[in-house]
Order: C-alpha cells, then structure tokens, then sequence
C-alpha cells in the first residue's frame, strides 16, 4: 500500500476557473515547460488559493489545454484551475495578470460553469496567423492555392524518433492570403489531432506544391482556439461558461 | 575608430537577434525579461557593466554572486549593470554569420559597447568560455592588444584568487568579497571617464591598481628558473602594490543581497531562492579553497535570515529556499532558525533546504524540521573521504560508526533517498581507503532496512575527483593523475556491484578523470598555461565544464605543444608535488591565510593530525583576522522571529 504523509488531506477544490491568456513579443520563445514554471509562481505572487494534490509531492490543480510550439506566439492559450477558496473570477484575471512577466497577459478568466462539459471537448482546431517577411502577397497566393488544390501533401516532421512524413494538407480546413505590412500574410485554420500539423508544416508543404522559401523566418500567432463547426467557424470555448452566468454587478472583491 | 565610438549607445541588438533566435534550442534564454531583471536607459548611467557568468544561462542564472553584484550596482544611479552569459554553439554560429556581436540579455545590448566586463569564475573550467564570449563581442582576447574603446575586462570569483592563467586576457581581477569592491571600481572609471580619459587605457589601470583588492597582471612581471619554477614577481611600477590582498565584508545584515532575485522562465539547475546565512567556514578542511579563502565566518542574523527569506519569497513565489553556505548547519542558531521558519510557512507547500552537510544526527533533525511544509526530496551528506584515515587527513573527522547511524536516523525518519558525497585522489589515498566507500554504503543499506523496515530505501555515492587548489594546506599536493583516478573508481563500482541484493539499492555517480587533470592544470598554473587555454580555444574548445564538449585530447596536445617552449609539461602542473620554498604563481596574491600556517597543515596532514574549528577552540593562527583586520562574527543573538502577519501566500 502506498504510504501517505502525516496530518489531514488538502482542501478539496471548490472553484474551477477557466482562463484564457496571450503570449506575446519575446516571450514566442518561451516553450511550454517555461510557460508553465512562470505560471505556477506568479499564482503564488498573486496570492490565488491554489487546490493541491494529495501526496509527499503536492502539486497546484492546474490543466493546460494545448500548448503553442516554441517560437510561435498566440492570443488564445487556455488552462484550468482548482481553487481551494472561492474567489471572484475577474479579481484572479487580474492578479494574476499583473504577477506574470509583461508578455503573457491574461485575457479572461470565468468560472466553469456546472455540466457544461470539459473544455478540453470544446477545442479541435487553431486560427493562425502568420507573417513571412521578405514575401508578397502575389508570391503567397498562388502558394496557397496550389497547396489547397492538391489532396495530399507530404512533409519531413521533427519528431522525437527522427524526421517522420506526415500529410500536412488533411489538417487545414482553410487557407488564405493576404497582403500585410512589408510582409504577406498566411491565414490558416488547422484542426488539431495526431500527429500535429503546425505553421512550420504547412509552410513546408509551401515550400513542396510551390518552391516558396520565405528569406527569413516566419512569425506565427495562433489568433483563436474552439470548436470548429460545419460552417467553417471557430467557437469561442469559454462561451457555454459565460452563457451560463450573469454577473452580479459589485461583485469584484480583491483576491 | 569613429565608427566604434559612434556604436556605443546602448542601442539594442534584439532586432537583428531575433530572427537567428527561431533557429536555435532552448531560445528563451537569450531573450530577458526575467522577473526582477531591470534595464536602465543607457544615457543615465556614468558607468557600464556587463556581468558575465561564463557557462550556459541555465547554470550562470541562478549564481548568487552576480545576481548580488547586478543589484548592487543597479541601486547606483550613476551605474547600469546587465548580464552576459556564454552563447552555446548553434547560436554563436548563426551569430557570427550575421555580424551579431555577444550581447547583455538585459537590453540586448553590445558587450563591447559596456565600460566594465565582470566575469565570475566559479570554475576554470571557464576560461575558454571567456575567450569565445570576447571574440564573439569584437572585443580583442588578449589585454595587450585593447585600447580605451574596449571594456575592462574584471575577473572574480573563487578562481580569481590565482588568476595568473587568464592573466593574459583580463585586465584585473578582484579577490574576495566584490560587493564593495564593484563601487570602488565603479567610482575610478566614473571619474576617469568625466576627466577626459587622461593617459588612456594604462592610466585607468594604474588607477584600478591601487583600488583595494583589485589584481593588475600587467603591471607584475614574472620570471622562471632554470627548473621551471618561478624565480621572482616583481611590480613594474613602484605606484601598484606588492601583495594585493583579499576584500571582506564585515556585517551580512548591512548586504542583504539579492533583495529580489531573479526568476527566469527558462529551467535552471536551480529551481529555488537561496538566503545565504553565513560567509566563511573554519573547519579547517584542507581541500576545501572556499572554506580557507573566504574567513573568518560572518553569520547574518536570524533576523536578517528571517526578512530576506519573507521578502525574497514575496519577489519570486519560488516553492523553495535553500539556507546557503558552506557548512549551514554550523550557523548558531540554525535549529532556531529551522524551527520558526517553518512554523512562519506552515501550511504554505514553502520548503526549506540546506545543501549537503556534515554528517551529523542533529542534521536529520534539521531537514525534518525543514521539508515540514514543503516537498521532501533527498538528504545529502558529505563525508568526502572514505576511510577514517583518510578523513583524518582532509580533517574531516567522523567514525565509522557514527556515519552509519546518521544515516540510517534518516531512513527511519522517512527519508528514502540518501545522497552521500566523496571524493577520490586526495592526498596519501590508497586503493583501500576508496574500496571503504563501498562497505560504508553497504552498511548504511543494511542498516537502514533494518530501521526504517522498507525495502525501497536508495543510497546514491558520488564521487568527485579531488584537484588541489591554490591557497590551501594542499596546495603542494601531487594530484592523482586521471589512470589512478578511473582504477580507484572500477575497483569501487565491483565492490558494490559484488553483492547484488544490496548493491541494487547503491547508485555510483562518477565522471572519469581527465576533466579533473584539466582544472588542476588551470587551478595551479602560472601564466604559461595562457597560451594552452589560448590554443585549445582557438582549435574549438569551449563549455569545457559539459562533458559533450570538453575534449581532453585537445587540452593535452595543446598543453604538450604550447608548455614544451618552457621545459615543463601538464605532469608538471597536475602531478609533481611542490616543495615548501618553491614560489607558488600567486604568492602574491594574499587570502590573509599565513604561508607557514598553510605549510605546517600540510604537514599535519601528513600526519593524520586533526585541528579544530577556532568558532569553539582557541585561535589556530591561520592569519587571516589579524591580516585582514576582521573577526568572527557568530551569534547566538537571542533575537527570535515572530510570525508574518499575512501568511497564507
């Protein structure tokens, strides 16, 4: 039987928050264990009354959803927390926004809401955006045309085992351009699964329907995350959340 | 000439950076903006520093010593301090490629623009890596060939205490204690630079010359005997000392430093806050170069423990704090301070740690009371010598006996994982005083079943090859050369592995030991050993201290080629014992501790004879106070620290 440490267990969760937030600037860098070490301190700098896990080895109730790949940057990450005291979902917005490092900015925060199901169930796919400088949109366009008329696209994956091809075209259930700021810009909506289609793979399916070899590297952000239903649109995931609650004016108590 | 003047503004690199950064590993640690980093305007400030700890940014972030020098000199308005840290090779590639010279990861900003270069040498092992970070910044490798446009090149750190390896490459180098010493030096370059710069480049040294502490090789000339030895230093100018001795800072309390330390995003091999709780350390060990060049003992106050911890927690939101010094549980009133520590985070998941420490039962008492709130990891101890003989040598005495209670006390307080930490080659070792290493863990394993009735229990032995080092009673030592280290070693791990149903419960960490051969060459060289760090640069030696990229073949034909011009050779350096007049490379650099002093340690050693901490036994007569003019500072203070009124965080 496994042994337990001495004294009472933690207090059980009471509260769940959902949060959405934002990785901004330098902070594209940043990976996901980075994101998540800073994270987890800057609820203890806020004072947020973290649930914990029972064991020798407690660790704060938090669910990461996904997770941009290093390098890219992204308007809509989202995580879930377990609070062990309830607290007023706007206050830990903003406590916790103001302990975290100026390029990660939390967006929102609301409570989840009871049998509305996972979050985790009410995101498939990710809205990107990407800047290719030193590209024109009249170079970008026929790219993305050619890459949207062919059936199946084969890229070199990095993976952990050693380069692996994967289809990169099957994942995109749309594609554009356009002509941004000194640079042309790729919209792309990728449905999320296994193995992960990621900008740099649909640059490089770019590269193999039309030879388009950007000069310098592309700049990524992942613009929404949700749900993407029959008519092409991306549902926001915090929505059954809020739909479900109507604020009581006064309410925002500090943490 | 213009064109360099014109350049050092300050401006930021990170638009040309960036780019090159979605290229490389582990990006976020050139990119800043860690939390309490700071980034001064440029125009604001007189006096330029970049510090530079020359490792990779996850080993050099959580150093103590500059993350103290950058808050110190950011609280001068008159001075701006950044970090530097070594470039690994993928991005020092595309770096060089790109005319991207080596930059502060504060502003982004060119290394050569700064006034200052500090570069802290915690191990030589990073001389090449100071070379590398110097040609990356266009800044010339040797000191001779800079004019007033380059920086100052400063070393510091414990390997600074015989800098004459690097001699060749740096300007200066401070001894001891830099939190003074940073503003001494910041006040000269201030007022030299607002004079107009008079005298250029050698009339600022000169100046730094006679700033305390602070060690000008250019100014010191010197010259070898037929045999190789050294025959004479003698000052060029008759304005630079003869002996430059150490700096000391007197009351802890007064540099409560770092106040807010530095989180980063990236992993370090720290993942904790440290509180340094007392400087210095007399017991006496005589491998120990920390323990002798850094008396007398200062403790800082319960107090002042108790303020740094509560404010450096509330900076960070670190889950740990680790006590730091060299022996922490020697502080006087450290069951004090572990018991109203964790009484002030009860129910906070706020651990408290010690590093490794002496072996000794109250320790286990410590820890528990410590690890009351947080995560329990491992124990560490430190009988660093295998036999009771040979610990009688280092001067680090406990039996037997007492060994293994300690540590089974620990099994049976819970605690699965017990580290226990030696090392191989000391002096006078014999292949029986190592094979002791493994009867000990086997007892302890033993034992400690037996105690803690669980099966599950680990012993983790890890062995460091032993290097001698400048200003300690080993300093005359032969080092045991890399062929007698690596037997030792295969003879141990049979002897664990011999018995199987207890061996599975030891692990043996060990390197090899050819690294060690390298650092003891750096560690004891004089200035020849320049043009072999200079060669295995050149010929792509750099991260000597990480085993994928340190080659040890390169070091020896390099040291072969480069020491051959002299007479001498890397034997010379590493295995040859010295005699007692033989002139070290830096006699005259003064630690305070006596030569003689050291010499008749030595020669207890030999003799197996102890000497007791003079905390509780009269005065040894090492030297240091009375050269130095400072005292130990011990408690108990009587004070006690009262529960934090807003806990709960």
């Amino acid at each position: 039987m496994a042994r337990q440490p001495e004294g009472p267990p933690p207090p059980p969760t009471v509260q769940k928050l959902r949060i959405r937030y934002a990785k901004r600037g330098r902070l594209r860098f940043a990976s996901h264990r980075d994101l998540a070490r800073a994270l987890e301190r800057a609820l203890r700098r806020a004072g947020v009354p973290m649930a914990f896990s029972a064991g020798f080895s407690p660790h704060p109730k938090i669910s990461y959803i996904g997770a941009a790949p290093t390098g890219a940057a992204s308007e809509a990450e989202y995580l879930e927390i377990g609070l062990a005291e309830r607290r007023d979902p706007e206050a830990v917005r903003a406590a916790l926004d103001a302990a975290l490092p100026e390029d990660v900015a939390v967006v929102e925060c609301v409570e989840a809401a009871e049998g509305t199901g996972s979050l985790a169930d009410r995101i498939d796919t990710s809205v990107w955006r990407v800047e290719l400088p030193g590209v024109s949109a009249a170079e970008l366009r026929p790219a993305v045309e050619a890459f949207l008329a062919s059936e199946v696209v084969t890229v070199a994956k990095r993976t952990k085992n050693g380069l692996k091809d994967i289809d990169a075209r099957v994942a995109v259930a749309a594609a554009s351009a356009e002509e941004g700021a000194g640079c042309a810009i790729l919209h792309v909506v990728v449905r999320q699964g296994t193995p992960a289609v990621r900008p740099d793979d649909v640059l490089a399916a770019l590269a193999a329907v039309a030879d388009l070899r950007p000069p310098s590297p592309p700049r990524a952000v992942r613009e929404a995350q949700g749900r993407l239903d029959d008519t092409g649109t991306v549902a926001d995931p915090l929505g059954p959340d809020r739909a479900a609650r109507t604020p009581v004016p006064g309410e925002h108590a500090p943490v | 000439m213009t064109a360099e003047l014109t350049t050092a503004t300050g401006e930021s690199l990170y638009p040309r950076l960036e780019p090159l950064l979605a290229q490389v590993q582990k990006p976020i640690q050139y990119v800043g903006g860690e939390l309490n980093a700071q980034v001064k305007p440029w125009e604001a400030a007189a006096v330029h520093w970049a510090l530079m700890y020359p490792d990779a940014y996850e080993v050099g972030l959580p150093n103590q010593g500059l993350m103290i020098l950058y808050e110190v000199l950011n609280e001068r308005p008159d001075a701006l301090a950044e970090r530097t840290y070594a470039v690994w090779p993928d991005l020092a590639g595309l770096m060089r490629a790109h005319g991207v010279p080596q930059f502060t990861v504060d502003g982004h900003r060119a290394v050569r623009d700064f006034d200052v270069l500090g570069v802290s040498f915690a191990t030589e092992l990073g001389y090449t890596n100071l070379l590398e970070a110097l040609d990356l910044a266009g800044v010339p490798i040797l000191a001779r060939d800079r004019d007033e446009t380059s920086p100052v090149v400063v070393a510091g750190g414990h390997a600074a205490f015989n800098p004459e390896p690097v001699a060749d490459f740096v300007d200066c180098a401070v001894l001891g204690d830099g939190e003074q010493a940073v503003g001494d030096i910041t006040d000269v370059v201030k007022a030299w630079k607002a004079q107009g710069r008079p005298g250029g480049r050698e009339e600022l040294l000169a100046r730094l010359a006679r700033v305390d502490g602070v060690y000008v090789p250019r100014f010191y000339a010197v010259s070898y005997g037929p045999d190789g030895t050294i025959s004479a230093v003698t000052r060029t100018r008759d304005d630079v000392p003869a002996r430059i001795g150490k700096r000391t800072v007197m009351d802890l309390d007064e540099w409560p430093y770092p106040k807010t330390p530095l989180v980063p995003l990236a992993e370090s091999v720290h993942e904790r806050m440290s509180v340094e709780i007392f400087r210095g350390c007399t017991r006496g060990c005589r491998f120990c170069q920390a323990g002798m060049i850094t008396r007398p003992v200062r403790e800082r106050t319960i107090t002042g423990i108790g303020s740094m911890v509560e404010q450096g927690l509330r900076a960070t939101g670190y889950e740990e704090v680790g006590l730091l010094s060299l022996s922490s549980a020697d502080h006087s009133e450290i069951g004090q301070v572990a018991k109203e520590l964790a009484d002030r985070y009860e129910g906070t998941n706020t651990g408290l740690s010690l590093p490794s420490t002496r072996v000794d039962a109250f320790n286990v008492t410590l820890a528990n009371e410590l690890s009351r709130n947080g995560r329990r990891s491992g124990l560490t101890f430190a009988p660093e010598g295998g036999s009771e003989r040979i610990r009688r040598v280092i001067n680090k005495t406990v039996s037997k006996e007492d060994l293994v209670r300690t540590v089974t006390t620990a099994y049976a307080n819970g605690w699965t994982q017990v580290k226990l930490y030696f090392m191989c080659g000391l002096p006078t070792e014999t292949d029986e005083d190592v094979l002791e290493i493994a009867e000990l863990a086997v007892e302890v394993i033993r034992a400690g079943r037996e105690a803690s009735g669980r099966k599950d229990i680990r012993c983790t032995v890890s062995i460091g090859g032993f290097v001698p080092k400048p200003h300690t009673p080993f300093q005359w030592a032969a080092q045991a050369s890399a062929e007698t280290i690596d037997h030792r070693l295969r003879t141990l791990r049979q002897a664990i592995n011999a018995d199987r149903r207890i061996g599975r419960s030891i692990g043996l960490r060990y390197h090899d030991g050819k690294p060690g051969v390298i650092e003891g060459l750096l560690s004891r060289g004089d200035r020849r050993v320049g043009r072999v760090i200079e060669r295995v640069w050149r010929e792509g030696g750099k991260f000597d201290g990480w085993s994928e990229h340190f080659s040890y073949d390169r070091w020896t034909a390099a040291a072969a080629e480069e020491l051959a011009a002299f007479g001498v050779d890397l034997d010379w350096f590493t295995t040859r014992e010295r005699t007692e007049h033989e002139i070290l490379p830096w006699d005259h650099l003064d630690s305070g501790l006596d030569k003689e002093w050291l010499w008749d340690d030595w020669q207890e050693a030999l003799s197996e004879e102890e000497v007791a901490d003079c905390r509780w036994t009269p005065c040894y007569d090492c030297g240091v106070c009375p050269t130095m003019g400072t005292e130990i500072q011990i408690g108990p203070t009587g004070r006690s620290l009262l529960p934090l009124t807003v806990v709960g965080r």
